[in-house]
């Protein structure tokens, strides 16, 4: 990643980020740091572990600080409450490897076909949102056409291994190479302009993508790609390949987060004139982030050519894009720990309510809704953990 | 080659129509009002619904019973775009742009699959569909529907036009587009005008809708999707915001279209479409009439 090297005032907007913070009260200027998903104004009384309780005011489920003026803000600012027990739990560190521990013993629970080839995909549809909350929770871009990476990848490694006869593993360098071209094709015009018109764009090159793998003889027209070889031998085996590969692929996402460019998307997310104006290539900092979620969706898409070894361009259609959105937003954007647990409510959720099919996106829908107007911040919000150091 | 340009203009009118709505609403509270393209669809089978509660109709009556359908049609859309405003995107003003986007995603799925939900998944056939004699006018064949279909839009275009630059409520409209809260203090009262520029664009896309459906004569809970995209596209070429530009920008896209189509196949005219605008966007982002906007800050 680039970026970092170049902004020598990047140690600047995180101490003017948590500056107005560091005062122990629970309603810090309302506009200093606008309510995305709570980076700001809670960052303060950020965990539960080991800050003062005096500082531990407004934790729990304070709802970001910032210009926005719904009842739940006017309902829970200055009730100062200790943090609660689920609040402890959420910052608790070892949650991630919890939830690893979980996958991985899933299996013994329940090992039949169905369920296996279900928790995969969970997991790769995790991967995917992953990808995603970078460029939405980090960065603040809305990006529409995810799937399009997610197709780029899935179609490179398809087609050269099936043409090529190669083992998918070898394809892996020239899905880079595609989704980091196709990453800066599509970002590198949009990104100069205003984050609305990124969203729509976004949009159109993902119809772009699937119409494109629909016409193309190389890509196998609507009927796609087929026989694509495996990565590992039988199920079981591709789970737990998957499994580490996506545990692998969510650490570095959220140690992205929290490295010096994290920093810099998050100021970007937050304000963008400001982070400009301390030294922060914008420009820059958000292609890498738009880069790094192309190479994340890139790489779900090769796991997601071996698990079915077959893929068309149904499989890459809006709703794709809609459904890992949503579950970046359902979770929280900008923190992982949620995302994960979004990613796997939204792909395992719909196995449960097999009679609600039809309803299922009218729902998700009004969710989406529902979500920004009472929580905007997700289920299991993003907490800085800057403001302790 | 006049085919492929009536075609284009053809097409291109109701692009316009429907860019109208996103460019209003997007002039006015800088907001992509991404289910936009949905009010289009939920116009087309509103028009279906009183169609069908109307009983057959005869085809030499097509014309007139289709325009009355047409204004009942803008005025229901028109009211949903109205309660779209109240419920999703009003207590959401003042948020960062990302929660209004996302929120207006959350829309368009919802009025998509909650159409999906009412009307089923299979397409529906428009009850009437306009028949016409052909016409050949300098080499090219157009009948008599598609320029009732073109006179329609160009009247409510024109009223719009008239609307925006002659009238009170236009100018109260383009006061909140420069500085809504001195619009405010001025004794504009600005959410009784942004509701009211919902109904307006919301009703162009209802009519684009009614309009779709008795030409083509088929409609599902999808065909708002495209259209918005493609609506969107032309507000952008034309520049958003701006009424003529957009106005301009529809019809150009539809000759781009067309041309588009003809050189390149059918299959790739989407693929086309989006191109234009990825290159607008990187050439000339304020459009063909738009003026460059400063961000102020």
């Amino acid at each position: 990643m680039k970026g970092p090297g170049q902004d020598p005032a990047a140690p600047g907007p995180d101490s003017a980020l948590s500056g107005p913070d560091s005062p122990p009260q629970a309603g810090s200027p309302p506009g200093s740091d606008s309510a995305l998903s709570g980076s700001g104004s809670s960052s303060g009384s950020g965990s539960g572990s080991g800050s003062p309780s005096g500082l531990a005011g407004p934790a729990g489920a304070e709802p970001p600080g910032g210009s926005r003026t719904t009842g739940s803000e006017v309902r829970l600012r200055g009730t100062t409450k200790p943090p609660t027990v689920a609040s402890r739990l959420l910052q608790n560190r070892w949650a991630g490897l919890a939830g690893l521990l979980v996958a991985l013993l899933a299996p013994f629970v329940n090992a039949t076909p169905y369920a296996l080839s279900v928790m995969t995909s969970a997991a790769i549809f995790v991967m995917l949102a992953a990808g995603l909350n970078i460029v939405v929770g980090y960065c603040g871009l809305l990006d529409l056409g995810y799937a399009a990476f997610f197709a780029v990848g899935a179609y490179t490694s398809g087609v050269l291994a099936t043409r090529f006869d190669l083992p998918l593993l070898a394809t892996v360098p020239a899905v880079l190479v595609a989704t980091v071209i196709a990453g800066i094709v599509i970002g590198a015009p949009t990104l100069r302009l205003r984050s609305d018109y990124l969203a729509v764009v976004t949009l159109g090159f993902g119809e772009i993508i699937r119409i494109t793998a629909n016409n193309l003889e190389v890509t196998g027209g609507p009927s796609g790609v087929y026989g694509i070889p495996h990565l590992a031998d039988g199920p079981v085996g591709f789970y737990y390949l998957t499994v580490a590969v996506v545990a692998v692929a969510v650490a570095g996402a959220a140690r992205l987060g929290r490295s010096r460019l994290g920093r810099a998307w998050r100021f970007v997310r937050e304000d963008e004139d400001a982070a400009e104006a301390m030294g922060v290539h914008t420009y820059r900092v958000k292609l890498a982030a738009y880069i790094a979620g192309a190479i994340w969706g890139g790489l779900a898409g090769v796991l997601f050519a071996a698990h079915l070894s077959a893929i068309s361009p149904a499989s890459f259609t809006f709703l794709q894009s809609a459904l890992v959105l949503m579950a970046v937003v359902l979770g929280g954007m900008g923190s992982m720990p949620g995302v994960v647990i979004g990613a796997i409510v939204i792909s395992i959720l719909p196995e449960i309510l097999r009679d609600l099919a039809d309803h299922r996106f009218f729902l998700f829908g009004v969710l989406l809704i529902v979500v920004m107007l009472l929580r905007p911040q997700g289920l299991w919000p993003a907490r800085s953990k800057e403001a302790l150091k | 080659m006049t085919q492929l340009v009536w075609n284009g203009l053809f097409v291109g009118s109701f692009y316009a129509l429907v860019a109208l709505g996103y460019s209003m609403v997007y002039g006015i509270i800088k907001l992509l009002n991404f289910a936009h393209g949905d009010l289009y669809m939920l116009g087309a089978f509103t028009g279906f619904a009183i169609l069908g509660a109307a009983g057959g109709v005869s085809s030499s009556a097509a014309l007139p019973v289709l325009l009355g359908v047409l204004l009942a049609t803008m005025v229901i859309t028109g009211l949903a775009g109205v309660v779209l405003e109240r419920v999703a995107y009003r207590p959401l003003r003042g948020a960062p742009r990302l929660s209004l986007l996302i929120t207006a995603v959350g829309a368009s799925f919802a009025l998509e699959y909650g159409m999906r939900v009412v009307a089923g998944a299979d397409p529906r056939v428009y009850p009437v569909r306009l028949g016409g004699t052909a016409l050949e006018v300098f080499g090219a064949r157009l009948t008599v529907q598609q320029l009732a279909l073109v006179a329609v839009a160009v009247v409510l275009m024109a009223g719009l036009n008239l609307l925006v630059t002659r009238t009170r409520e236009g100018r109260a409209m383009r006061a909140i587009a420069l500085d809504p809260r001195t619009s405010a203090l001025m004794g504009i009262d600005v959410n009784a005008v942004i509701s009211r520029t919902f109904f307006l664009g919301s009703a162009l896309a209802g009519a684009a809708g009614v309009m779709a459906g008795a030409y083509y004569g088929k409609i599902d809970f999808l065909m708002g999707f495209l259209i918005g995209l493609k609506a969107f596209t032309a507000a952008v070429i034309g520049g958003i915001g701006n009424i003529p530009g957009t106005m301009l920008g529809g019809l150009l896209l539809g000759l781009l279209e067309s041309f588009g189509t003809f050189w390149l196949g059918g299959e790739w005219r989407d693929v086309f479409a989006f191109g234009v605008l990825i290159v607008f966007l990187t050439v000339r982002p304020t459009g063909l009439l738009g003026e460059r906007v400063t961000e102020r800050v």
